[in-house]
């Protein structure tokens, strides 16, 4: 194979964790005639099906994104600053891998988990177009492309949020939408004055072009993306919309939206914090520092008080967000390399313990701690499953959590950051804490409440839908906590790449992306 | 809701056409010209909700034969495949491709963005017409879930 042919395959590479999602969202669709018994049973296999797809290329884009640094595609061939870029680095491929496990894991649980009436409500194309937004959004290379991605994002997530249209739903949902509206104004603003001062929208443009601006200016851009992506991801003063929307809608929802949509915001942080704002790191980052310490301290604190299962664990969710900015707060190779850590394995314990609580509240007949009781006697492994998970969260020390709190404390030490330190200490411990007071009520304690089975409630197929994804992400977490080697060096090698923004740009204006479409076509009609 | 409006209901018969018509317009002139797929799909939606307007939701998906979800999945199909032409091609996605016919001797461009435009405009149409088909309705079907006081 010659260069042009490999350039060609690798871009097709790059888009095809978009567009297998989007295509088959599309295209099931159309099963509405028949949604009946045998219309549903096909589009949801034909949703794991793409699910799974999804899965295999993401892997294959890593694998080649680790052999060859770096991987773009200028969609309709327009050329570098003009057209829009998808871009596969480290970082982006990397999270679109989490993505598709996620992703896969979560519909398999829906199966069982999703009652007949929303599914019927096109949960399935609406879920594959949730995971076309995400893939589209860690992908892209340009920031008004971003923009169209959230807001993609911000739809079908509405949609998922309020189908079935119970009232506590709709309160969520009215917050989540209105917050994230506002946020997404904010972002459009600051690319509006983007665009405005330096006339680019691809980001190693904008990179290139940001540092010939005052500094000023580009520390009031810096800001307004700040609190754009802070709320996105739940960021200390702007959290609260985020406790009463991701408990609401049935667990298989809220299971990956707690694992992925506030990380999209994290992401999109990293994304602009290591390659447009690293001019004034003392004023821009220290503010994401103070951020992340307070929302460690009120996201734990917070979950302490509540009853509601759901409820102390978005409150972690909150809280783990603090750790991974803390990592991109240092700025060094240290942080950043703890902050990819711990994507890697937050996200497979927050969807794992959301999986596990619906479980709970299946068996349990409640999401209350108050309520609950008797299930480390009647369901033993449901118990390991969830001790697994949890004290992985507190990070006890063979467990994944540990390696990555691990990694951030010794960053924040290696700052000469006390005071932060003992707060990173803090917050694990009442996590900890928090863990074991769901462990006592809703697993050891006695209690009068009979123990349901799972074919009490209304289930649309097996109850194996449920164990596989809880079974195969503890596994994973076990795979993360015994030998966390391989991540780690992956963890290194995007933290790497994240700590020179000159590569990334260089890549991005190579002779391959800048050539005028005219004469790519010539040269390859001589090659005939 | 039917306004049950005589003037109305035959002004729609000729509105609608003219509708249908300028959508139609809007959306090939949108190559080069202000115009395109989303403007085009809104004016037609604009169309339908006229006639859904005078003779009621349940005429007017007579009227449409196809369900709303059906053209919102049509319309990603047919945009979807329009940029898939360029695999075959060897160019990225969403390459614009053309062939020229001519047709009664004059030249006449065919090209994959205008099955994407095409796409767009079913999408548009398939979305605003949900959303209206879904408030119109809503008053014979509201039933509060049981769910609700959990």
């Amino acid at each position: 194979m010659n260069d042009a042919t490999n350039h060609l395959l690798s871009g097709w590479l790059v888009l095809l964790p978009i567009l297998i999602p989007f295509a088959t969202s599309g295209f099931i669709f159309l099963f509405r005639k028949q949604l009946s018994g045998k219309g549903l049973q096909l589009q949801q296999q034909i949703g794991v099906f793409a699910s799974g797809a999804h899965l295999v290329v993401s892997l294959l884009l890593l694998q080649q994104v680790i052999a060859h640094d770096m991987l773009n595609v200028q969609s309709s061939n327009w050329p570098v600053p003009f057209g829009i870029s998808f871009v596969a680095d480290g970082l982006s491929s990397l999270m679109v891998v989490i993505v598709s496990v996620m992703a896969l894991a979560v519909n398999i649980y829906s199966l069982s988990d999703i009652d007949k009436l929303r599914q019927h409500f096109a949960f399935q194309p609406v879920y594959l177009l949730l995971i076309a937004a995400l893939s589209g959004a860690f992908l892209t290379g340009d920031l008004f492309n971003l923009y169209v991605w959230f807001e993609i994002l911000l739809i079908s997530s509405f949609v998922l949020l309020s189908l079935g249209n119970t009232r506590a739903q709709l309160r969520g949902a009215v917050n989540y939408v209105l917050i994230n509206l506002i946020a997404s104004s904010l972002f459009l603003a600051a690319t509006g004055l983007i665009y405005g001062y330096t006339g680019a929208l691809n980001m190693a443009d904008i990179a290139v072009q940001l540092s010939t601006l005052p500094q000023g200016i580009v520390t009031v851009i810096a800001v307004l993306f700040l609190v754009a992506f802070g709320m996105k991801a739940a960021l200390f003063p702007l959290f609260f919309w985020l406790p009463p929307a991701y408990p609401a809608p049935p667990i298989a929802i809220s299971a990956i939206f707690a694992g992925l949509l506030t990380k999209v915001g994290v992401y999109a942080l990293i994304r602009v914090f290591t390659l447009f704002f690293v001019y004034d790191v003392s004023f821009t980052h220290t503010i994401l520092l103070w951020l992340s310490g307070f929302t460690i301290i009120v996201g734990v604190l917070s979950a302490i008080v509540q009853d509601d299962i759901r409820k102390i664990v978005s409150f972690h969710l909150i809280a783990q967000v603090g750790y991974m900015v803390a990592g991109l707060a240092f700025y060094t190779d240290l942080g950043l390399r703890a902050t990819i850590f711990y994507f890697i394995e937050d996200i497979v314990i927050m969807t794992n313990l959301f999986l596990i609580t619906g479980l709970i509240a299946r068996y349990g007949g409640s999401f209350k701690l108050s309520k609950l009781g008797n299930l480390y006697r009647d369901k033993p492994y449901l118990a390991i499953f969830f001790a697994i998970s949890a004290f992985s969260l507190g990070g006890i020390p063979p467990l994944s959590g540990f390696w990555a709190k691990f990694m951030i404390i010794q960053a924040s030490f290696a700052g000469g950051n006390i005071l932060f330190t003992l707060v990173l200490l803090f917050g694990a411990f009442i996590t900890l804490y928090s863990m074991a007071r769901i462990w006592q009520h809703a697993f050891l304690k006695t209690s009068e409440n009979k123990t349901l089975s799972l074919e009490e409630g209304n289930l649309t197929q097996s109850k194996r839908n449920f164990y596989i994804p809880v079974v195969a992400l503890t596994a994973l977490t076990l795979l993360i906590s015994f030998w966390p080697q391989p991540f780690y060096t992956l963890s290194k090698q995007v933290s790497s790449q994240l700590l020179s923004p000159q590569n990334y740009i260089e890549h991005m204006f190579s002779e391959q992306n800048t050539a005028s479409p005219f004469k790519v076509k010539e040269s390859k009609g001589e090659g005939h | 809701m039917i306004l049950n409006s005589i003037i109305l209901q035959t002004a729609t018969r000729i509105l609608i056409a003219l509708l249908l018509l300028l959508s139609i317009w809007l959306m090939i002139r949108g190559h080069n010209l202000p115009g395109g797929g989303f403007i085009g799909g809104l004016v037609g939606a604009c169309a339908c909700a006229l006639y859904t307007i005078s003779y009621g939701v349940k005429k007017a998906r007579e009227a449409l034969r196809l369900e709303p979800r059906i053209m919102i999945g049509l319309g990603l199909t047919l945009a979807f495949l329009s940029g898939l032409i360029s695999l075959f091609l060897g160019d990225p996605f969403l390459t614009g491709q053309w062939i020229k016919i001519y047709i009664f001797g004059t030249l006449v461009k065919i090209g994959s963005p205008m099955f994407f435009d095409i796409g767009v405009y079913f999408v548009v149409i398939g979305v605003t017409l949900a959303m209206i088909f879904a408030l119109e309705e809503l008053e014979f079907d509201y039933q509060p879930s049981s769910e609700a006081d959990k």
